[in-house]
């Protein structure tokens, strides 16, 4: 059978095997991050192959490589390889299980790249476990009790989700007998409105999955794990679950809930309203805890939560939209890049802040701008993004989204979201502020390795770029967005 | 260059100083830690951006005038919600304004070398320089108002920048401030304007609303307040009156900075602006009667203070003023082409007094006439060329400003009589004050600079100053020839004066003329007089004339009555004392109301947070819970 849609994979696949093998060999474990490198290019290259051409189905249909997938698994890929990079510092202080560690990112990746590929339930939820179950394995590498504690919490938490999920696939399974997204949809469509809304055993499991699907995300109430597990977890692993593992999530449910439960109007406005309820409560709750947290990676959970929350007015907009006008779905994926970006460089400068501090308190962060210029300066330029202030990437994704909501008539959101994003300026400010006005308590200059600096410019002309020629980018999304099938 | 200029290369005319801008602000000085490369960055790039520009109008006037058609770049869309574009526009008025800014810049950026060589604040100073260059650029080519707004803040943010660059003298702090909140008071005009014809037409386009305009579309009482809107913007940027105040106190800054921001190119950027918005104008006789009768009047106003004025760059503010009255006269009254081809001229001969100032004060370290004198033979070069840019301004034929003023009197003449005898009045005091700063800085005997130079004896500048002296002096004769047949002025539109203006030596034969040069020729004779044979005594003519002396002397109290009555007295111990009360109860006790709220809540609800696990999970079954009968109930 012809394998080239799934080289991507398969290259990540290859990849980690050989790490593991290394790890046994060679002393200089510095290797074992380049040949990860070396593998994520050459998959990134397979990758970038498959864009622009037509979609092809593979496996019986359990896979789908269109534009839409091949858009996230570049952009996955490009992460993963960002987390590595930021990983360097952190790993080398430890002695045992780095080939591991490798091994486990690369899986991780594997399974979110066969997520955003999956139009069969079967398929999401086998690729779905198999991100998740790396990230179990990350969260707990540290091995002290707060890392260990976290990842306890992650496993069970993770467990109930899953079982929701499958739950809720089960029930999907059962009302229509069907596990193709394509199938289901027909299956839908062929029934009258009346019938289809007063079927209560397809709409519960609509629930059951928003729900197991809102874990991944971080969608409230589905969030309570988010602050334990950030904190507990190694800060690259943070940064790993915060940006890829979201991402993924978000372009599963895209997937689903527009291939399968698109149309008709009455159905998708239903789960568009689930989507927009869960965004104000996303959005209010991460942003007003956000105030109080005193630890900047707890601080950052909770944002991310908020982003959750904002990224889902987008759900709730596509959900409302007339079908066949794709300007939300790109409207999402635009989002998605913007909060990558910004969230990826605010957690490497945090990796390299806190380890040289040891401390992950933010009112220790006072006078880094007289130390670390130029990681306060990222810093300060990716959190100006997540508030969503010009000219970054932030302000035009956020501007993007609540134009989108606006013309779905979801006018009572974007305010919610505006008066959101007014609170939010507070506690990101505040770091900026103690950086940049506190006095240091201990001199010297805080050195970054290459790597950092390196995938901090990459990250920095990314924001830059995004929020001052949206144009080319948003070509890419559009294209992407529109190979969207229902 | 037979071929017409490329597209790209057009935006590049603004992107080479913006890239020099960025380099030096992000690279050269923190991390090459070469400052001195700052100053051949800016001055290749705008060399090359000057050389894109002629290009640019060699390509237009072999389209005989026709504009040349940029495909416009979008910037910002979504799908029939909003389409922001942006794009250029460059027309014949674009391409001599790009010709003025690159030019003048560019004089001034290698004259800056010898200037500014010691200063700490070099690459600072080049960096800013740069950025000013880029966005008054941007501003004459974009093709939305939007945009030219953005710029338009961005020159005055520059000025601002430029003007307290010495931030650690109090008077440049406090003239950067002024500067900055007296042009505010324009630019509120100028949005309200952009918000207007935005509100009127869904276009920003300038071209779009032009097309409308024409076509009736507007309403007249709109396009009159459209109108007086933007030219409020332009009584801010060119100093006309009653806004003028801050021009002569942006003479704090260094002194290359007066001659590209304060003379050649920003301050003429309110003449710009009115004239590239020129057919909103047209149809509302009533504001073009105001931009005519703001323009004369600030052109006698600010000439009769020229006059008294001891600091050889404040005379030369004041005669700024007054010739950029001369030019909003010429757009009241004859249209586009006799106010921008003044504007042109105005450029080479004011960027080139200012040089020759900045020459004066580096030999004798103060800007005060009274300590000038007899830097005839010390300074030959800058004698001579400050000689010429005197002599242009003040009108003889055939130097450059003689051309473009008389094209402004004869449309006077033509249209505004009371205007005209104003205008011919302030031929005789731009003459007087001109040839007062002659005789007194360069005439007589020397009298001493500061006391605290130590090397007393003044010496001419090195060549990096002169050379750019000389170049800008040969434009400061011959600027003007470029239209001794009309042909220039017809490329502009706007009515060019045809039958007055008709070769060389063909002007000479009209009556007009020769009463403007026996008016400038009396001005000169009479400084000659006074200054530099005493025949007449300049102290018994002061104390004749003392409570006019008095008045000119101190600016006709204006600054007293703008920062002692208005902002003083009625503004900050009136309005703002009882706003202040408003604000402190009502507004701060409402936001912090709310930010304690908010804070409360936070504390509250963050308690749910207990790190159990248990209670995570019944969370879960809670949140699906709640949302199936949710969906069941209202779904």
């Amino acid at each position: 059978m012809n394998l080239e849609p799934i080289l991507p994979e398969l290259t990540l696949a290859i990849t980690t095997i050989v790490v593991i093998l290394l790890d046994l060999f060679i002393q200089k474990k510095v290797w074992l991050t380049v040949i990860s490198l070396a593998g994520i290019a050459v998959a990134t290259g397979f990758a970038v192959t498959l864009w622009g051409e037509n979609p092809q189905t593979i496996f019986n249909n359990l896979l789908v490589i269109d534009n839409f997938a091949v858009f996230f698994k570049i952009l996955l890929l490009v992460i993963v390889a960002l987390v590595l990079l930021a990983s360097r510092d952190y790993v080398s202080k430890l002695r045992r299980f780095q080939g591991e560690y490798h091994a486990l990112v690369l899986l991780a990746a594997i399974g979110m790249m066969l997520m955003a590929a999956g139009t069969d339930l079967i398929s999401i939820f086998v690729s779905l476990e198999l991100s998740a179950i790396a990230f179990y394995a990350l969260v707990g590498f540290l091995k002290d009790d707060r890392s260990t504690e976290a990842s306890l919490k992650f496993i069970l938490l993770g467990g109930i989700a899953s079982a929701v999920l499958l739950f809720g696939m089960a029930l999907t399974f059962g009302f229509t007998g069907k596990t193709q997204l394509a199938e289901i949809a027909q299956v839908i469509q062929q029934m009258s409105p009346e019938v289809l809304l007063a079927s209560s055993g397809l709409i519960l499991g609509l629930v059951l999955m928003i729900a197991g699907f809102g874990f991944k995300i971080a969608a409230a109430p589905f969030q309570m794990w988010v602050p334990d597990v950030y904190e507990g977890a190694p800060t690259p692993v943070t940064l790993y679950l915060s940006v890829g593992s979201k991402i993924a999530g978000f372009a599963v449910i895209l997937r689903v809930f527009f291939s399968a439960f698109g149309s008709p109007e009455s159905l998708s406005q239903d789960w568009g309203l689930v989507f927009a309820v869960l965004s104000a409560i996303g959005m209010t709750l991460g942003n007003i805890i956000a105030i109080h947290q005193a630890n900047i990676k707890r601080m950052l959970a909770y944002s991310s939560i908020a982003h959750s929350g904002y990224i889902m007015i987008g759900l709730a907009a596509v959900g409302l939209t007339p079908i066949g006008d794709f300007t939300g779905q790109s409207f999402i994926l635009f989002y998605v890049i913007a909060f990558a970006l910004a969230d990826l460089a605010a957690f490497i400068a945090v990796i390299v802040i806190s380890n040289k501090l040891n401390s992950d308190l933010i009112k220790d962060y006072a006078g880094i701008g007289k130390r670390a210029p130029v990681l306060a300066a990222v810093l300060t330029l990716s959190l100006i993004s997540l508030i969503g202030l010009p000219p970054t990437a932030g302000f035009l994704a956020k501007f993007y989204i609540f134009t989108g909501a606006a013309g779905s008539g979801l006018l009572w959101l974007v305010i919610v979201a505006v008066i959101n994003s007014v609170i939010s300026v507070y506690y990101y400010l505040r770091v900026v502020k103690v950086m940049w006005l506190g006095e240091p308590m201990f001199e010297g200059k805080i050195p970054s390795s290459n790597a950092t600096k390196f995938s901090l410019a990459i990250c920095c002309s990314g924001i830059l770029l995004l929020g001052i020629v949206p144009v080319v980018i948003m070509q890419i999304v559009e294209t992407a967005a529109s190979s969207l099938s229902f | 260059m037979d071929m017409p200029i490329p597209n790209i290369l057009i935006w590049f005319i603004f992107l080479l100083p913006l890239a020099s801008f960025v380099l030096i602000s992000f690279f050269t000085k923190p991390i090459l830690k070469k400052p001195r490369l700052s100053g051949y960055l800016t001055i290749g790039a705008v060399a090359g951006s000057l050389t894109l520009s002629i290009w640019t109008l060699i390509s237009i006037l072999r389209a005989e005038g026709h504009e040349l058609v940029i495909p416009d770049f979008n910037w910002l869309t979504i799908n029939g919600v909003i389409n922001i574009q942006v794009g250029l526009v460059m027309d014949t008025l674009t391409a001599v304004m790009l010709i003025v800014v690159t030019t003048v810049s560019l004089m001034v950026q290698i004259y800056s070398q010898g200037y500014m060589h010691s200063d700490p604040g070099y690459h600072r100073y080049y960096a800013f320089m740069s950025l000013f260059t880029a966005s008054m650029l941007g501003l004459v080519m974009v093709n939305n108002l939007l945009l030219m707004y953005v710029f338009w803040e961005l020159v005055g943010l520059c000025s601002y920048l430029l003007i307290g660059f010495w931030f650690h003298k109090p008077e440049a702090a406090k003239a950067a401030k002024k500067a900055f909140i007296v042009t505010r008071i324009g630019d509120f005009g100028f949005l309200a304007a952009i918000l207007l014809l935005f509100s009127q037409t869904g276009t920003l386009d300038i071209a779009q609303i032009h097309s409308l305009a024409l076509t009736g579309a507007i309403g007249g009482t709109i396009l009159m307040w459209a109108a007086i809107g933007i030219f409020l913007g332009a009584v801010g940027k060119s100093a006309q009156f009653p806004l003028h105040v801050w021009l002569p106190d942006a003479m704090e800054g260094p002194t290359p900075v007066s001659a590209l921001i304060h003379a050649a190119t920003m301050v003429a950027a309110g003449v710009f602006l009115v004239a590239r918005m020129f057919p909103i104008f047209e149809h509302s006789p009533d504001a073009l009667l105001i931009v005519a009768t703001i323009g004369g009047f600030t052109a006698i106003f600010a000439a009769s203070m020229g006059l008294v004025m001891n600091d050889i760059k404040r005379v030369l503010a004041y005669s700024t003023v007054s010739q950029l009255g001369y030019m909003m006269l010429g757009l009241g009254t004859g249209g586009v082409a006799i106010g921008i081809i003044h504007l042109f001229n105005h450029a080479f001969f004011k960027a080139l007094l200012f040089l020759g100032a900045g020459s004066i004060n580096h030999a004798t370290g103060t800007f005060d006439m009274r300590r000038m004198g007899g830097l005839r033979k010390v300074m030959p070069w800058t004698y001579f060329t400050f000689l010429i840019a005197s002599l242009s301004i003040s009108g003889i034929w055939p130097l450059a400003g003689f051309w473009s003023k008389d094209e402004i009197l004869v449309s006077t003449f033509d249209s505004q009589p009371v205007l005209f005898y104003l205008a011919m009045a302030t031929v005789f005091m731009t003459a007087f004050y001109m040839f007062r700063v002659v005789f007194l800085t360069f005439g007589g005997k020397y009298r001493g600079g500061t006391s605290s130079q130590t090397d007393t004896r003044p010496h001419e500048s090195p060549m990096v100053m002169i050379i750019p002296m000389v170049i800008l002096s040969v434009l400061a004769i011959c600027s003007g020839w470029f239209n001794v047949t009309g042909d220039f002025g017809h490329l502009l539109g706007h009515g060019a004066e045809h039958g007055f203006i008709e070769g060389f030596f063909g002007i000479l034969t009209h009556p007009l003329p020769w009463i403007s040069l026996i008016m400038a020729f009396a001005g000169i004779l009479l400084a000659y007089a006074i200054y530099s044979k005493n025949w007449i005594s300049a102290t018994k003519v002061r104390k004749f004339f003392s409570p006019i002396h008095t008045m000119f002397f101190r600016k006709y109290w204006m600054d007293e009555l703008y920062e002692d009555i208005i902002g003083e007295k009625i503004l900050n111990k009136g309005i703002f004392a009882r706003l202040k009360l408003f604000d402190s109860k009502l507004v701060d006790g409402a936001v912090n109301g709310v930010a304690e709220a908010v804070m409360t809540m936070g504390r509250a609800i963050r308690q749910v947070q207990t790190g159990q696990l248990q209670l995570y999970g019944i969370f879960i079954i809670l949140g699906v819970l709640a949302i199936a009968i949710g969906l069941i109930l209202w779904g």
